[in-house]
């Protein structure tokens, strides 16, 4: 209630009375009720036009803001303020636009106003506000209308003015660089003045000038014997209480002098020469008592590294960055570790000296700081120190932030590939990596690791069994069990080999190995990766272990029900393998070719190789998910193999994923490319030779049925016709659009047997976009007595004569069925 | 300079300033997230913390912290000595400052800062000098508020 009372009386409650009120609340939500009813009746206020009492109760909501309550109705209330005569409602006026003011731009024009206004005020403070202002918000509009008025302040001859208006004029530059031009003539004269205020403002708008503009800072060079005679006249000067900060004269100024030095002698002899000198004499007379000590020796450290500067010099500020190290302030550490980082490219050697204090800076509780020590530890690597610095990291990888773990890692195994001393050092390293880190590894360390153990021949036996050992103490590493799974598929046979002479043998029985890879197939926390890995392993362990094929097949066989899809396609086709081709088995199951550094041919023959896939794999990843079952090709699996070819980073990848990638369909497309020099084919399909045997009869291709010369778009067009299966096409485009055709496809069966599990896919050229909607079904009645149809929308944005490579399968009388075929006798009225 | 922050010990926010042009919302965002982290971090640490593509710079002094955001090339140990001449400044003009005092002149803390500095620059080196302004523009706000009104005109 008294609260009310007061509200309603006329003087509105004092800015101390309402502060006492809003921290005596005892709950958010009391403190809420306080301020809402303030602002109920500041809003009141304002309402009437009240102009007593608007400067207290801006006063009031600047507070009310800071608590984090919405307080942008104020905002007119200020501009009403810094347009009133008085000092004290501008003051608060101008405090209230610094702080509430956002970007909209009716305000803006309305204090760009004001400033102009009060920029020409005679009271120096009046004007010192207005700068102020100018200073803090500074949008391009502003500066662009008050350009002129801050560059005639900056001749004034007040001191107090001129330093703001200097400052101004960089934020100006900062924000719109095409005003520079204006403000260098008035620079020029600047480092004359005494005022270190002047003085300071004056180096700052130099360095913005110079560090925007290689012009100006060609021009500015000149000023280098003048800074160093500012900066001599600091150090030489005696004890001047005004500037000096424990003993260091105005830190402030010296700081700000060697920054632009370093820029103005940055590439330039001439420059560096001129101030040798004076960097030596600060650099050693500087009193590192006190941390403002440090802020001096630390900038003078960077211009001396940054500058063209004697080696005697250099050796001075790695010197000082020593010392830095061994400091016991965690803040001066700190910066010395930044700075190592900077200059390690410049002065290799002299870093290299304080390698072990920074190796101990991996161990500090200060994240700062272990960030610092752990960028530059990598940085020091080189081959004669590998050895023990890889364990200090190793150690790190371990223990540190998983933030850290994923990079560390990346960097352990480039580190590793750079400098390693010999290849069991460089895997065992590498699975160190593997085993510590876990699931926070990036795949690409994977795909290194496989490379690694592959091209690795000498060591292919201790690698596996290795492996086998880590794999069996924990499967719940992903990328640990990706490496090892590839390798036991691979290297199976090894396991029971002799290895280096050291490790004891591996006793361990072909059941056991399968078991464990059984083990990661069954585990819930496998990633599905992971789990087509492992199936590929196996299949690949059929060809390995000839004791063990009927317990893989039955194995392999219990995914063809697995709910994800791609693991039941290999399963599927794997369990074909088989059944079907079982003699072609252990030819396809081969060890891969062994993968060299640099494997152009072997590249180029898979690249060549791929332009099926490529196809496919453009249809399948943009076809529908509803298609289920028996997709052909996985799309990101084929996206995988085709990137890492094309990017040529990872050879190793290439096979890897291949075997592991589309399995035994693919395995068949390949060897059908790479046969044949597939003849262009025209209408119908022309059966690779390769598929032919696999399919166990030679069939002559079938005479070319209809060609649909493009008549009518509207009339069907046989695309294929085989073993008595007929697909037509019925195309138009959608909404007479020429980039849009939509095709319906039909396909029947006039043979007396029932076609099952019909998957139909299309692809076409990367310039289309091919979208197959689901389709009616999966099984074709025999003799013609039903069909299945399929919508295929293409997209085809610049108008290109649209061709299309389809891919049939099915199963009949339980044998499988795959196709293949292109069409490029789309009538042209659809694109044209 | 960025921006700069003093925030309590309890994590409230006592002084913005605010050097470039961000989003309501952003700063919002931005004071949360810097007060937890630098509340979060144990004494005996450095006063440096990598945020983004910032670097702050923070101090505490008693139940205060001083917290500024400079770029990555600015001097981490001057941008401490900044820090420390505000306190000074704030402490020769209130006379041994505390909270307290910046609760209930947060006003006077905002015009001392911008005397001291100027669009994240500093501008005057001289503690004197600094301190002569903010006292002669109290001197004019006294003078034109009329006697004995003062406690009902001003700010109260």
């Amino acid at each position: 209630m008294n609260v009310l009372k007061a509200v309603s009386m006329p003087a509105p409650k004092r800015l101390r009375d309402l502060i006492r009120e809003i921290r005596s609340s005892r709950t958010a939500a009391d403190e809420r009720a306080v301020v809402n009813k303030e602002c109920a009746s500041i809003r009141e206020s304002f309402r009437d036009q009240d102009n007593t009492y608007r400067c207290r109760n801006v006063a009031k909501l600047l507070y009310i803001h800071m608590l984090g309550y919405p307080a942008h109705f104020g905002q007119l209330e200020c501009m009403k303020l810094i347009a009133s005569p008085r000092f004290t409602d501008k003051r608060i006026g101008y405090l209230g636009a610094m702080l509430l003011l956002d970007e909209r731009q009716d305000v803006h024009l309305l204090i760009t106003n004001s400033l102009k206004n009060d920029l020409g005020h005679q009271t120096q403070y009046i004007q010192s506000l207005a700068l102020c202002t100018l200073g803090a918000i500074c949008s391009a509009e502003m500066s662009r209308d008050l350009a002129g008025e801050v560059e005639r302040m900056i001749k004034s001859s007040n001191a107090y003015i001129k330093k703001k208006a200097i400052l101004c004029a960089f934020g100006i530059i900062r924000k719109v660089p095409d005003l520079m031009e204006m403000y260098i003539p008035a620079t020029r004269s600047l480092l004359n003045e005494k005022n270190h205020g002047v003085l300071l403002t004056a180096v700052c708008l130099i360095t913005e000038m110079s560090e925007k503009s290689p012009d100006t800072l060609h021009h500015f060079r000149k000023l280098v014997p003048q800074l160093v005679r500012i900066l001599k006249n600091l150090i030489m000067a005696g004890y001047s209480p005004e500037h000096d900060v424990s003993g260091v004269s105005d830190p402030f100024l010296q700081v700000k002098i060697l920054r632009l030095l370093r820029i103005l002698g940055r590439g330039d002899a001439e420059a560096s020469e001129t101030m040798n000198d004076i960097l030596a004499q600060v650099a050693t007379n500087t009193d590192t008592s006190k941390n403002v000590g440090h802020a001096i020796l630390y900038e003078i450290v960077l211009t001396i590294m940054g500058i063209q500067s004697e080696a005697g010099l250099r050796v001075l500020a790695v010197n000082i960055l020593g010392r830095f190290l061994l400091n016991n302030d965690k803040n001066i550490r700190y910066v010395a570790l930044n700075t190592l980082l900077r200059v390690v490219s410049a002065d290799y050697n002299a870093v290299q000296r304080h390698r072990t204090t920074i190796v101990d800076c991996l161990k500090d509780p200060d994240i700062s700081i272990r960030r610092r020590a752990v960028e530059l530890s990598f940085a020091l690597i080189n081959p004669n120190n590998v050895r023990g610095m890889m364990k200090e990291l190793l150690y790190f990888l371990e223990t540190c932030d998983p933030e850290f773990k994923s990079d560390c890692c990346s960097n352990i195994v480039i580190a590793a590939a750079k400098y390693s001393p010999n290849k069991r050092w460089h895997i065992d390293t590498v699975l160190k990596v593997l085993t510590t880190a876990g699931n926070y590894i990036k795949g690409d360390v994977v795909t290194v690791a496989i490379q690694l153990v592959s091209e690795t021949s000498q060591l292919h036996a201790y690698s596996v069994q290795q492996l086998y050992r880590l794999l069996s103490n924990d499967i719940s590493q992903q990328p640990l069990a990706q490496v090892a799974a590839w390798c036991i598929g691979e290297y199976g046979e090894l396991l029971h080999s002799a290895t280096v002479e050291e490790e004891e043998p591996l006793q361990v029985s072909n059941d056991e190995v399968i078991s464990l890879l059984e083990r990661i197939l069954a585990n819930n926390n496998s990633s599905v990766v992971t789990k087509e890995y492992a199936i590929t392993a196996l299949m690949k362990l059929s060809s390995r272990f000839s004791d063990c094929s009927a317990r893989l097949r039955q194995v392999i066989a219990q995914y063809g029900s697995s709910t994800n899809v791609e693991l039941q396609q290999r399963s599927v086709e794997y369990s074909n393998l088989f059944v079907k081709f079982d003699n072609m088995r252990s030819a396809l199951l081969e060890h891969m070719p062994l993968i060299e550094a640099h494997p152009h041919s072997l590249e180029e023959n898979f690249l060549d190789g791929q332009e099926e896939v490529n196809l496919l794999a453009d249809s399948t990843s943009s076809q529908s998910n509803g298609h289920g079952g028996n997709l052909i090709n996985q799309p990101s699996e084929n996206g995988d193999i085709l990137n890492i070819l094309s990017a040529n980073t990872s050879p190793a990848a290439a096979p890897a994923n291949n075997k592991s990638g589309g399995g035994a369909a693919d395995l068949l497309d390949l060897l059908g490319d790479l046969t044949t020099d597939a003849p262009p084919v025209i209408n119908n399909s022309v059966l690779p030779p390769a598929q032919n045997l696999l399919d166990g009869f030679l069939q002559p291709t079938p005479p070319q049925s209809n060609l649909v010369n493009g008549s009518s778009s509207l009339s069907p067009m046989a695309v294929f016709n085989k073993n008595n299966l007929l697909v037509e096409f019925t195309c138009q485009r959608a909404n007479n659009d020429p980039t849009r055709t939509v095709i319906d496809m039909k396909a029947t069966n006039s043979s007396v047997f029932p076609m099952l599990d019909f998957v139909f896919q299309a692809a076409v050229p990367k310039s289309f976009q091919l979208s197959l909607q689901s389709p009616s079904g999966t099984t074709i009645p025999p003799v013609n007595g039903g069909h299945i149809t399929q919508v295929i929308q293409l997209n085809n944005p610049q108008k290109q004569p649209i061709r299309m490579r389809l891919k049939i399968s099915y199963s009949q009388n339980g044998n499988m069925v795959n196709e293949m075929a292109e069409v490029n006798t789309f009538p042209s009225e659809l694109w044209q | 300079m960025q921006f700069m922050l003093l925030f309590s010990r309890q994590g409230k926010l006592r002084l913005q300033k605010w050097f470039s042009a961000y989003p309501d919302r952003v700063k919002k965002k931005t004071t949360r997230e810097l007060i937890t982290l630098v509340l979060q971090r144990k004494p005996k640490m450095c006063s440096f913390l990598e945020w983004k593509d910032l670097k702050i710079v923070y101090k505490r002094y008693a139940s205060l912290y001083f917290c500024c955001a400079i770029e990555n090339d600015d001097n981490e140990l001057l941008t401490l000595e900044v820090i420390h001449r505000y306190v000074e400044l704030l402490d020769k003009y209130f006379g041994s400052v505390c909270e307290l005092d910046i609760i209930f002149n947060f006003e006077k803390a905002y015009f001392m800062l911008d005397e001291f500095l100027l669009g994240g620059e500093v501008q005057e080196s001289s503690k004197k000098n600094v301190l002569k302004a903010i006292a002669a523009q109290d001197l004019l706000q006294e003078e034109e508020t009329p006697q004995g009104f003062f406690e009902d005109h001003g700010l109260g």
